[in-house]
């Protein structure tokens, strides 16, 4: 039996604002408990929302980014459940509706593109947060965070396998820091995720009994939790039972979901229109003064870099993965006039290899742009060979300083001197008689040996173009 | 000097003829006389002499406000920072308000002084006084009967002069309903008039504080201090605040009184009627034209209101759950019990009615059956009097359909009480301003009250006519016996 997945995702994105959705209050991450709460987060009685406007920018930011319906006009509507971290008794969120209807986002799964879509995204504020650590059967409460813009993103249920969904979220991820409505930290908690999991036979057009599945904060653990639940799923119905509507929970440390509430036990959230806020009313002006904003978008900016640069999908992919990086390569092709492929492998290879080891982005780099425009020009005028460039970029990666500190102070000097070379090439001859003569009878093959014996003499400073050229001429018989 | 109106206070206070001082210990000793009423919750002597004491140096300086000076009783659901504020309710015995109202803070800034905060029905749910947890009011017109509610607290008080004008709040009759009840002048403004930061919310659409005083002119002048758009309140309306003083002299000769046919039927007590009849007399006298007007969906006003004002409320009130603030149960086993607990134990009957009957209204597969049905009754009510006012300026009927009950009477049968409120609440859920005055006695001695509805943002126009009433009567200016 085949069986097909069925896979829809909710992100949550705290939206950066400075205050919250509906006091004044900083949502800066990370202060003392309880010291960005005003008397509206902590829902004292009389206290009343005001719409941080911030927000609705933000959200037709993303909706414009998206493609999407821009809903002019939308309404807050209270979530009433009870919770300790919940000050009100209740969620201001959009229900009916939101903020921005459908758009949709292309993944790229493979080599292949499939288009995703999205089925609304809309405003609501976060709660605080409860630690149950810490305080020896008792809980404490942190409303810091409480009241902090959200903007939950749904999807269809576009999505097939795993690596779908963590294509999509990567995607959603790159998106919402490009546009800057998000600072896409996860282990903050700024970009968290909920997965709805159903799986039916290949070919059936129903959908099958979903779980939700909550509290899967890393592209890592959407993946595991999600290939989990599809397993499971699997065996129940091959065993002959039945899937339940149900809300799970993952845990990473089992590598396992389980169950959280069923159906039966699902919360009546009592929506109904927020008579504390009037309808969201978004006019021309703000929406197009929001448009006039946009920038590049990635998927455009990728296309260009192939087009306008003539690289690859891979390099134009990782050199448009951030704004900066992007803006990081532009820059070093504008100030070192360097061919862009070459360019572009510096930076999507070579730079990156240490981005990478070092678990840092592009903006936390040593070699700034200029710095590695810097050496580019060293490589394009042939003070330097690509072989000498690696270990200056290396040095400079160190902090050594920039191209020209490091070639002078290493010496790392190309040698184009013809006589010099000429003389070492003599000196090289002069050693390996053997070699000579075998080369000299037909084995051409040793003409990488003396190249190398040459580089060796040099330690690797004399210009590999002229060292093949010159070699050629002395080698003949 | 309890039997100044705040025109005359005011005047008096500016001409040194008295200092704040004087006047609010003058008040604070006629309120220890009169604790049998049980209009106040809580006093705070110090604090209120210490506002006098500020009051009487800016007086001295002779840059004070109109009002600077002169006291005032607070409905015990404004925030007043330093006060205890329990709206009525042992969910809120013992929670202190960090902040104020902005009401408070614009009384503060005009120098007046807070006397205490007045007695109310729990959370402002109930037409009698009966639900406060600090016991009933007594009306000082007769005090085996009711003060009405749920300004209870507030309208016995400057029935009785213990204060010269107090505030309250209306989200279904309860500043008007009171007010006739006790013979006062009260205001309820329209929606969006007064700004609803800090007054604790019992149903956000419908609530709105107001004046009540002993005249239209001292209703007006407070008015002035509290009405305007609040940045706070995102239901507050940005619209210019005229002088509610400047019109009360116009002449109401051509004004045209509509008087609703489905106001003067079946459940109006007929000496309510007649006191009523005699007044729309004196108006003919004033040179107005009395029209006849319909609002053909009264009679569902009523259903409409006990579906929206619970809904709201059962969400506005989930915030008092014993986490943060106020009354915590003693023992509880976990989360939950706590909640159960706390709530069990913190609200009143009324209250937990309210919060069920709103919690079922606003569940899945009831939603639309009432609550969504209830939002369409309320647009229709709306649209009866946009209708109304097409043919005439201000609307007149009674405030309430009988005069003051006794103690009890209604207190076992909730569809008893509701129906009080019969023509006030179409007011509230139209979001129109609408007044109460005195217009007269019925055989007892107990006060009538004439209700006047305005058009949406009428509120001069609605002074205007209730002061040259006023000015040809004299019920206003009659005072229970013993309180002379």
């Amino acid at each position: 039996m085949e069986w097909e997945a069925v896979i829809g995702l909710e992100v949550h994105t705290q939206l950066m604002t400075k205050s919250k959705a509906f006091s004044g209050a900083a949502t800066q991450y990370g202060a003392a408990p309880n010291t960005q709460a005003c008397a509206v987060d902590i829902a004292l009685p009389g206290v009343l929302p005001v719409f941080n406007k911030e927000a609705a920018r933000l959200a037709v930011k993303f909706g414009l980014a998206i493609g999407a319906q821009v809903n002019r006009h939308s309404v807050f509507a209270r979530k009433n459940y009870f919770y300790p971290d919940l000050p009100k008794g209740y969620q201001i969120s959009q229900y009916e509706l939101p903020v921005v209807a459908k758009g949709q986002l292309t993944i790229d799964v493979d080599g292949q593109e499939k288009v995703i879509g999205i089925t609304r995204a809309h405003l609501e504020e976060d709660a605080g947060k409860s630690l149950h650590e810490d305080f020896r059967g008792m809980t404490g409460i942190d409303l810091n965070r409480a009241g902090t813009p959200l903007l939950e993103i749904v999807s269809e249920p576009d999505l097939r396998s795993s690596k779908e969904a963590v294509a999509y979220l990567k995607k959603l991820h790159q998106l919402v820091v490009w546009l800057g409505i998000c600072d896409g930290n996860m282990q903050e908690g700024s970009f968290r995720c909920d997965a709805n999991v159903s799986v039916r036979k290949k070919g059936e057009t129903k959908f099958g009994t979903r779980a939700e599945i909550k509290n899967v904060n890393s592209f890592r653990f959407v993946e595991k939790a999600i290939d989990y639940e599809i397993e499971r799923q699997i065996d129940v119905l091959e065993g002959g039972g039945t899937v339940v509507q149900e809300t799970r929970l993952y845990d990473s440390d089992k590598d396992q979901t389980r169950s959280m509430r069923s159906k039966e036990e699902a919360m009546d959230y009592r929506y109904f229109p927020d008579p504390d806020l009037p309808p969201l009313v978004l006019d021309d002006a703000l929406i197009e003064g929001v448009r006039a904003t946009l920038i590049e978008l990635p998927d455009a900016m990728r296309a260009r870099f192939m087009s306008q640069y003539g690289l690859n999908k891979y390099d134009a992919g990782v050199l448009t993965a951030t704004r900066e990086m992007a803006g990081y390569y532009e820059a070093v092709v504008r100030e070192s006039k360097a061919d862009p492929k070459i360019a572009a492998n510096w930076i999507a290879v070579e730079l990156s290899g240490f981005l990478n080891r070092d678990n840092k982005d592009i903006t936390q780099s040593t070699v700034t742009a200029p710095m590695m425009a810097g050496l580019l020009k060293r490589l394009a005028d042939n003070t330097i060979s690509g072989k000498i460039a690696k270990e200056v970029l290396e040095a400079m990666w160190a902090g050594e300083g920039d191209a020209d500190a490091v070639i002078e102070k290493k010496g790392l000097k190309q040698i184009t001197d013809t006589g010099a070379i000429e003389k070492v090439i003599d000196e090289v001859i002069a050693k390996n008689p053997k070699q000579l003569e075998q080369y000299r009878a037909g084995k051409e093959t040793l003409f990488g040996f003396f190249v190398g014996q040459v580089m060796k003499a040099t330690q690797g400073k004399a210009n590999p173009a002229q060292v093949n050229e010159l070699l050629k001429k002395k080698l003949a018989p | 000097m309890h039997r100044k109106t705040l025109a005359e206070l005011s005047a008096a206070l500016h001409k040194k003829d008295i200092s704040s001082i004087e006047l609010t210990q003058y008040f604070l000793a006629r309120i220890g006389r009169h604790k049998a009423l049980n209009a106040f919750v809580t006093l705070e002597p110090e604090k209120s002499l210490a506002q006098a004491k500020a009051a009487d140096a800016l007086l001295a300086k002779g840059q004070a406000p109109a009002l600077a000076g002169v006291p005032l009783a607070q409905k015990d659901i404004f925030c007043a920072d330093g006060w205890r504020t329990t709206c009525g309710s042992k969910i809120l015995s013992n929670f202190v308000a960090p902040y104020d109202a902005t009401v408070i803070r614009k009384f503060n800034d005009a120098g007046m002084v807070c006397l205490g905060k007045t007695n109310m029905d729990e959370f402002a749910m109930g037409s009698s006084n009966e639900t406060s947890f600090y016991g009933p009011v007594r009306n000082p017109w007769n005090t085996e009967t009711v003060p009405g509610g749920s300004s209870g607290g507030s309208a016995a008080a400057v029935a009785a002069r213990l204060a010269p004008a107090a505030t309250g709040t209306d989200t279904g009759g309860s500043i008007r309903q009171p007010a006739a009840l006790t013979n006062l002048t009260g205001l309820k403004p329209s929606y969006g008039r007064v700004s609803r930061y800090g007054m604790i919310a019992f149903a956000s659409s419908l609530d709105q504080g107001g004046p009540m005083a002993q005249t239209a002119e001292d209703a007006a002048l407070l008015l002035n201090v509290m009405a305007g758009f609040d940045p706070r309140d995102s239901t507050s309306v940005e619209a210019p605040v005229p002088d509610y003083t400047a019109a009360l002299k116009h002449s109401i000769k051509g004004v045209r009184i509509g008087l609703p046919k489905e106001y003067f039927g079946e459940g109006l007590s007929p000496e309510v009627a007649q006191v009523i009849e005699a007044a729309v007399g004196e108006y003919k006298k004033l040179g107005a034209e009395i029209v006849e007007v319909s609002l053909p969906n009264s009679q569902l006003a009523i259903p409409c209101y006990y579906v929206l004002a619970p809904a709201e409320a059962s969400s506005n009130l989930a915030r008092f759950d014993g986490a943060r603030y106020g009354y915590r149960a003693p023992e509880y086993s976990d989360l939950i019990d706590m909640y159960k607990k706390t709530r069990a134990q913190g609200f009143g009957s009324e209250v937990k009615r309210r919060i069920m009957i709103g919690t079922y209204a606003l569940s899945a597969g009831y939603y639309d059956a009432y609550y969504l049905k209830a939002q369409k009754l309320r647009r229709l009510i709306a649209e009866d009097f946009r209708q109304a006012f097409e043919t005439c300026d201000v609307i007149l009927g009674p405030t309430s359909p009988t005069t003051a009950f006794k103690l009890g009477e209604k207190s076992d049968d909730p569809v008893a009480m509701y129906l009080s409120d019969i023509y006030t609440i179409s007011v509230n859920l139209a979001g129109l301003p609408g007044m109460s005055i005195p217009a007269g006695f019925d055989g007892k001695g107990l006060p009538v009250g004439l209700q006047l509805i305005g058009q949406y943002f009428g509120e001069e126009r609605l002074l205007n006519v209730a002061h040259q009433y006023q000015q040809a009567t004299d019920w206003h200016k009659r005072i229970p016996k013993g309180f002379e």
